[in-house]
């Protein structure tokens, strides 16, 4: 039988300090993450330096506790695995000198993960990836749709053409004055509505899978204003479900159209805004119509995890890819395939 | 300061791909205006003006997004820097050989170079609105001569 393959996975890309080890890819055997949300809501946002800094504060300790939690040592690990890009430099840049150290002492093969390839291959930690796929990308800073014809080939047949969902819903939030972070909170407006706003869908061309979410944050805006200029006020709950069907609307037509045209054998969804209910809900249902099977990760693993980079970074070791310890924080890091 | 109404979308487009054509690397323009003005949309026609083809999307995420095109081109997004001390390394980014548009420029006053072009960009209806355009230094005060007179 064959041994078992421990990885170590580093992810700090963005608010969330985290380390995982994973067996053979599919298996978590530990994964410890901690939040900055508590700290950084003070701000309304991620503040990029405060987030660095608490990073520095975790880091060794998730790392020591991912250790402790799954009873190994690193001389048991096949290799260190560390979110490379996107996300902000200054963050990544701790989880990448944390990695690099971590290789270094203990003699291990240094991997550089993309974060969103990590978001896909948090679905191989609940199921077999069955191939060809069509994954849908849904973050703070991604919105994106790619079809893998097999483990490390990434085709990118649409993306945002400005702002990403999860963006979207921030602004959307910003403008209602609902506090950090906002997305969720649009989800729960949303959910608890029984009425909406009838906002606009932006389809783009008939054949086009890319995406448009800055004019309906537009709409929101001049709907807002238009009704405080009659010195009305708006009714947060419908305004959210207007703005989450419109959003959900677009998302799911495409992924269903581009899941027919090209034939898939299962559909999946990643990144922060996957957590979203209205979203699942609405994949669900129409994927459940055609026929093609639907997945998306528990919520633990849409938001940012390390066990998702270990995952993605075991096919990669397997693959034969190592990084060196000159590797740099690429915060505009393109999702690249590793096999074609 | 000069000013000029703008009643569409594609006459705003207009404008920005008009300041593009005259902008050589290390200019930097700052975009300030509400959440929904038009300061990505406004950056979209001004990066292609400069040759950029890639989709140019929002920089609001990761802060700063780099292209290349005719000239290399650095689109910013610094509204999460408010009330933060952070160096993304200004001088580089700011002197060197890329062409800059930084959106919520106020958050980073300190930061910027004493020459650049400043627009603000203001609501007026739902498609209209209003550019207010202040030059700072010899040769953006003729590129807006030359633009809006």
């Amino acid at each position: 039988m064959d041994k078992n393959h421990y990885i170590l996975g580093i992810e700090t890309s963005c608010d969330e300090t985290a380390a995982s080890i994973v067996k053979n890819g599919t298996e978590i055997i530990s994964s410890i993450v901690s939040s900055q949300i508590q700290q950084q809501k003070q701000f309304g946002g991620v503040v990029p330096e405060i987030a660095s800094r608490l990073h520095v504060e975790q880091i060794t300790l998730v790392i020591q506790e991912a250790l402790n939690e799954a009873k190994l040592v690193p001389s048991d690990l096949e290799a260190v695995t560390v979110t490379e890009g996107p996300g902000l430099v200054g963050a990544l840049l701790i989880g990448i000198n944390a990695a690099k150290a971590f290789a270094f002492a203990n003699q291990l093969p240094l991997i550089g993960v993309h974060h969103i390839a990590g978001h896909v291959y948090a679905n191989q930690l609940i199921h077999e990836m069955e191939f060809p796929l069509l994954a849908l990308i849904v973050s703070g800073g991604h919105t994106e749709l790619v079809v893998m014809k097999s483990h490390g080939s990434f085709e990118l047949i649409g993306e945002t053409r400005d702002d990403a969902a999860g963006e979207a819903y921030d602004k959307v939030a910003r403008v209602l004055g609902l506090p950090y972070p906002g997305g969720p909170q649009v989800d729960q407006l949303a959910l608890a509505s029984d009425e909406s706003i009838d906002f606009p869908r932006a389809w783009l061309e008939k054949d086009s899978y890319d995406f448009s979410f800055s004019g309906l944050k537009s709409s929101v805006i001049n709907y807002k204003h238009n009704i405080e200029q009659k010195g009305g006020k708006i009714n947060h709950n419908h305004v959210a479900a207007g703005f989450q069907q419109s959003v959900v609307d677009v998302l799911t037509v495409k992924t269903v159209k581009a899941a027919k045209e090209y034939d898939v054998k299962q559909v999946i969804a990643a990144g922060g805004v996957a957590a979203n209910q209205g979203l699942r809900k609405s994949l669900t249902t129409a994927l459940e119509k055609e026929g093609i099977p639907f997945y998306v990760p528990p919520i633990s693993l849409c938001t940012d995890n390390a066990a998702m980079i270990a995952a993605a970074g075991y096919e990669m070791w397997k693959s034969g890819v190592r990084s060196d310890l000159s590797m740099n924080g690429r915060p505009g890091m393109p999702l690249k395939s590793w096999n074609y | 300061m000069w000013e000029k109404e703008i009643e569409t979308v594609e006459e705003m487009e207009k404008l920005a791909a008009q300041i593009g054509g005259y902008l050589r690397p290390p200019d930097v323009l700052t975009l300030e205006g509400d959440l929904g003005a038009g300061k990505t949309t406004f950056t979209k026609a001004l990066a292609k003006a400069i040759g950029i083809t890639r989709t140019v999307s929002s920089p609001t995420f990761t802060i700063i997004k780099q292209y290349e095109g005719d000239f290399p081109f650095n689109h910013l997004d610094v509204y999460r820097l408010a009330n933060s001390e952070e160096d993304l390394g200004w001088d580089e980014l700011f002197y060197g050989d890329a062409i800059s548009v930084v959106e919520w420029a106020q958050f980073i006053h300190e930061e910027l170079p004493e020459h650049r072009l400043e627009l603000v960009i203001h609501h007026t209806g739902p498609d209209s609105r209003r550019v207010e355009c202040t030059p700072k230094g010899e040769r953006f005060t003729r590129i807006c001569e030359e633009i809006f007179t």
